[in-house]
């Protein structure tokens, strides 16, 4: 009823082309950024932002960018962690090593540099595919917390190998408040989301998907396949390492090499799974799902305990939490084995027909 | 001399151990086309249920049979394998037929976490010991031949020929069997295996079944050499690079990788480590399956990869 | 159908979603002192965290059967983290929300995390025996707590007991010792120290890195075989000591040559090597197991009797049950010093409760009188001493139970104090931190 594209008219191929064909898309996805923009910073109290929000935010950007790995061009890494690293530690690094480094530029930078790893980490792809590249890639990430762990510079010669970073600072605005660090984050999500929308409309992306779908007929249409593949790794980890520097400086604000473990890595590629391979919006579906999914049964389990009279030992709870995490991923993937993504446009299917069933 | 002998020996040890658990691994994807990231979890669960079970029996019988008490751990352990693996059939992979490799792995993951949770939810999650009468302490040979003698261990010689036991028995049952023909031929296409009248749902339970009785001899050996904890399911990490450098279908392959990775990451973190700050055994091992899958795309001894149009 | 029964889930889960997770500031307690715990229960080191959680939740206990401090009730609320920095985190933000008294992180990873934070939001943040080893310097660090000993102190005593084993430091020279140790910021800690212990003694120091979570470490111990250092020092943590202690006994490296730090000296990590790990030796942060001390018996008569108490019974004063006993009770002495100040049978804050952990005096009568006779030495903090005493003794497991084997040991602050000083400035120069002058501390 709502939800139709009666009387829209496109009457120039530029119209045909826009991100949102249909006005009720646009209009929704402009209110979700005014929203949380707007309305958000408002509503939401400092544990929202911190221990949620901001969370979410940055690793959907970093799922983002293994998507644009995973999904869009089909080359399964289980080294994202490994540039999240990257990222952070070179910006950290640009930070502390050049004066009067301007935050974004660090950051930048700090993905600039993940890329060129990624790069390198990228060329086993030329040959070897799968799942015997998700293994390969696990070689970046074990090599990286080896190496920010070993290598004195890297920390700038912390003791301890944790790092942390003083007052986040961008064009003389104070990043202090977690509304503003949310903000903050926000805005890199909304711009990187753009981007890499269009990208994947682009040549570039169209080269990709082609590369996705079957290799060797890519090829024989006239793709270059190190070409595809590598600027691929680059643009995801550039993407990746951006978030990283995100997590550290704007999440964390000191970590250790540990904060960007295999486990880290493992969760992005869930996120890009259960979220949807080769979607956008999958990816934050997907990073909505393993953020705030456990830290919601985390406090849901008590309060359900405290209701029929049970009051469950905190080891309980976190057993509860892992049965149920595990089994709700189970079923997403059983209901609808291409992800939440998958599902959210068949549910838009169906509004567009809604109530007429045929 | 005497020390590089020792090292090597370390790293064969401990290579066979590894490739125990590339064996899970490799068992599943060869039936069921499943890359088994809940192999490590059932390791766990395994050694778990065998742990606590024949506590709990030794407590039963006041103490006085040890073997007795093991024996009992190891069905039970066995029985919960059995259930685990017709859950994982009935629940989750029967109404997965035909799904994409990354859709699969990833339920693999939901079964990972749904299995630590329960085992640790049912046996409890401190540190457990399982006791099957392994020696501990080393002794030394070949103190004629090498000054300073070798030092062996009894007890990693012990877990490292049960291994070879086990691999050769899944080699014969594979290649040899009416059932290990059919886990075979079902790995190659569900269809056509379907087809030709092999049942799908009972040959995915028993290959599930062989692959928990696998991760339970893992577990009984790893568990009594490091307590039976949470822990156990990183070693599943370790195994990766072992598949892969032997290839993902292949039984032997996972035995030769194992062996190399064992090797190679003793060799390298003994006389490279030092130079480099040590620690390096890790990454070694994954860069080392890297360099050979830059020649082999398909590992050691998996099967040729072929790409059609 | 089948898209029907998934989008009423869908619903369901978005609406209880949005729900939880906006209540947890709602209800905030103010006649109550709430004390967060922080606990990993589960996951890689559950074995380990397990009884310190115990033993803390049941001080807090014990303290409300004795009618609260002062009158006050304490209340508290676990939250289960898992050794994971960020859930580690996400606790803290979540529990500060009710008006949490102290926080007591029990990781280092984590306690890093939240030194910058815990300074904003004006909590203090203990870490009894752990955490980072310069924040020692409370005119800098002013809201952490390193009380009763850092790892420094650890590392310098455990030379100071290898030197005594030699017959004397300067037996030291030329005598090689290799630290075994949990490759993170926790295992690094020490290394400074032992550098410059190195540098005073002439003794060669090998490092030797354990990948988390431990459990690998054949080549390590066959390094030492090769090398024979002529004692280990072994600085790990859940399953990594376990696993150090059996690989030692497979290679054959006598276990009275190791030395443990005190988070490898406790029960979980020798229990199921049992003979195996006879003579092995680990610092004692003061304490060890003391199923026979006063308070023990009380907690057993006050709660664990009465089917009150937390955790299986034959657990209460074991080495980690006590640890997370004494560090509640220094929590707790904390807001009762506190109260003296700003008035008795009051709810402190966070600011409050920092003063009185500041101004801690726990004399050896004070001690005695709450059941701590024969566990522990007096604790007296400053404003520029957070940590308040760095007595440490060295027990040794005799097979089924540990026995202390040594005197006191008393960190040399001649060492120590110009390193944590420099360390200190180090960071306040990053950070921007004025260091607070005399007037400030008396505030």
């Amino acid at each position: 009823m709502i939800y139709r594209e009666n009387g829209q008219f496109k009457t120039s191929y530029l119209a045909d082309q826009q991100i949102f064909t249909i006005a009720q898309d646009k209009w929704f996805v402009l209110g979700l950024i005014a929203f949380a923009a707007i309305g958000v910073p408002l509503l939401a109290d400092e544990y929202l932002f911190r221990a949620v929000l901001i969370p979410f935010l940055v690793l959907s950007l970093a799922a983002l960018g293994v998507n644009l790995l995973v999904g869009y061009c089909g080359q399964i890494t289980l080294g994202a962690g490994a540039f999240m690293a990257i990222g952070a530690y070179a910006a950290y690094n640009f930070m502390v090593r050049i004066d009067g480094m301007p935050l974004i530029l660090a950051m930048l930078l700090g993905g600039v540099a993940a890329a060129g790893f990624g790069i390198l980490f990228g060329i086993p792809s030329l040959r070897v595919r799968g799942l015997y590249l998700a293994v390969a890639t696990l070689a970046a990430q074990f090599l990286c917390d080896w190496a920010f762990l070993r290598i004195g510079w890297f920390t700038n010669n912390s003791s301890s190998g944790s790092v942390s970073v003083a007052k986040l600072e961008a064009f003389g605005w104070m990043i202090d408040s977690p509304a503003e660090k949310y903000l903050f984050c926000l805005a890199f999500v909304v711009v990187f989301a753009l981007l890499a929308k269009n990208l994947t409309r682009a040549a570039i992306g169209r080269q990709w998907m082609a590369i996705r779908d079957m290799d060797v007929a890519a090829e024989v249409i006239g793709i270059r396949p190190m070409y595809a593949k590598l600027s691929a790794f680059a643009v995801s980890s550039f993407v990746v390492g951006v978030a990283g520097a995100l997590w550290g400086f704007v999440h964390l604000g000191s970590w250790e090499p540990a904060a960007f473990s295999v486990d880290r890595s493992f969760q992005l590629l869930f996120m890009v799974i259960i979220g949807g391979m080769g979607s956008i919006m999958g990816s934050f579906f997907g990073a909505a799902f393993i953020v705030v999914l456990p830290i919601f049964l985390n406090q849901f389990l008590p309060f359900l305990g405290s209701l029929v009279g049970v009051t469950v030992s905190t080891a309980g709870i976190s057993h509860a939490e892992f049965i149920i995490f595990g089994s709700l991923i189970i079923f997403f993937l059983i209901v609808e084995p291409h992800g939440l993504a998958r599902l959210w446009s068949i549910a838009k299917q169906k509004l567009r027909l809604w109530p007429f069933p045929h | 001399m005497g020390f590089f002998i020792e090292t090597m020996l370390g790293g064969l040890m401990t290579g066979m151990l590894y490739a125990l658990v590339a064996l899970g691994f490799v068992l599943i994807f060869k039936a069921s086309g499943v890359f088994n990231f809940a192999q490590g979890a059932m390791v766990l669960v395994a050694a778990l249920a065998m742990a606590r079970f024949s506590e709990w029996a030794n407590a039963a019988l006041g103490g006085d049979s040890l073997f007795l008490a093991n024996v009992i751990g190891i069905i039970g352990a066995g029985v919960v394998m059995f259930i685990v693996a017709w859950g994982v059939e009935r629940f989750v992979l029967r109404k997965l037929v035909n799904q994409e490799g990354a859709t699969l792995l990833m339920v693999t993951l939901g079964i990972a976490y749904v299995l630590e949770g329960l085992g640790q939810t049912f046996f409890g999650s401190e540190i457990y010991s399982i006791n099957v009468g392994m020696p501990k302490d080393p002794v030394i040979m070949f103190e004629g031949l090498i000054e300073g003698g070798v030092m062996i261990n009894k007890e990693d010689f012990i877990a490292a020929a049960l291994a070879a036991v086990l691999v050769g028995g899944l080699t014969i049952f594979f290649q040899k069997t009416a059932i290990g023909r059919a886990l075979r031929a079902v790995a190659d296409d569900h269809q056509a295996a379907q087809s030709v009248g092999i049942p799908l749902n009972k040959t995915w339970v028993i290959v599930w079944c062989v692959a928990g009785l696998v991760a339970l001899v893992a577990g009984i050996i790893w568990g009594s050499k490091m307590g039976v904890q949470f822990s156990l399911v990183t070693v599943a990490l370790r195994a990766l690079p072992v598949v892969i450098l032997g290839g993902l279908t292949s039984v032997p392959g996972a035995i030769v990788g194992g062996l190399i990775i064992g090797v190679g990451e003793k060799l390298s973190e003994v006389y490279i480590g030092p130079m480099v700050g040590g620690g390096i055994e890790i990454w070694f091992a994954y860069v080392m399956a890297l360099i050979v899958l830059l020649f082999r795309p398909q590992g050691l001894f998996g099967e040729k990869i072929i790409n059609r149009v | 159908m089948k898209f029907r029964s998934l989008a009423l889930a869908a619903a369901i889960a978005s609406v209880g979603l949005s729900s939880a997770v906006f209540t947890p500031a709602a209800h905030a307690q103010a006649q109550d002192q709430f004390f967060p715990v922080l606990v990993y229960r589960t996951g890689a080191y559950a074995a380990n965290g397990n009884p310190w959680a115990n033993g803390y939740v049941d001080y807090l206990k014990f303290i409300n059967s004795q009618g609260g401090i002062n009158g006050v009730k304490l209340s508290f609320e676990e939250c289960e983290f898992g050794y994971a920095t960020d859930r580690g985190v996400e606790c803290y933000e979540r529990l500060k929300g009710k008006n949490a008294t102290l926080f007591q992180s029990l990781s280092t990873g984590v306690t890093f995390a939240l030194t910058d934070k815990a300074a904003v939001d004006k909590i203090p943040l203990i870490t009894a025996g752990y955490g980072r080893s310069e924040s020692q310097d409370g005119s800098v660090f002013a809201w952490n707590f390193p009380l009763l000993g850092s790892y420094w102190v650890g590392a310098d005593v455990a030379i100071q007991h290898i030197g005594q084993q030699e017959g004397g430091l300067d037996k030291l020279k030329g005598k090689k010792i290799a630290l075994v140790y949990h490759d993170s910021p926790f295992g690094k800690e020490p290394i400074p120290v032992l550098q410059e212990r190195a540098k005073l003694h002439g003794f060669d120091l090998q490092l030797l890195p354990v990948a988390h979570p431990g459990v690998e470490q054949k080549a390590t111990w066959l390094q030492i075989r090769r090398d024979r250092p002529d004692h280990v020092l072994l600085w790990g943590w859940g399953v990594m000591n376990s696993t150090a202690i059996k690989e030692a006994q497979a290679t054959g490296y006598p276990r009275e040559k190791m030395l443990g730090i005190w988070w490898a000296g406790a029960e979980p990590d020798v229990k199921d090597v049992g003979a195996g790990a006879k003579g092995y030796s680990a610092l004692a942060l003061q304490h060890g197991a003391e199923p026979n001390s006063k308070v023990v018996k009380d907690i057993l008569a006050a709660l664990h009797d009465k089917g009150q108490g937390t955790g299986p019974k034959e657990e209460v004063g074991s080495v980690l049950y006590m640890r997370g006993l004494i560090s509640a009770m220094l929590g707790v002495e904390g807001v009762r010093q506190a109260q003296e100040r700003y008035g008795k049978g009051k709810v402190m804050t966070g600011e409050q409760v920092r003063w009185g952990l500041e101004n801690l005096n726990l004399d050896q009568a004070k001690l005695d009188g709450m059941g701590f006779a024969g566990v522990m030495r007096p604790v007296q903090t400053s404003c520029t001493d957070h940590m308040g005493s760095s007595w440490v003794r060295v027990h040794t497991w005799d097979g089924s139970k540990w026995g202390f084997t040594s005197d006191w040991y008393q960190a040399d602050d001649k060492v120590l104090r110009p390193m944590v000083l420099e360390a200190a400035s180090k960071y306040a120069a990053e950070k921007n931190i004025q260091r607070r002058t005399a007037e400030q501390c008396a505030q």
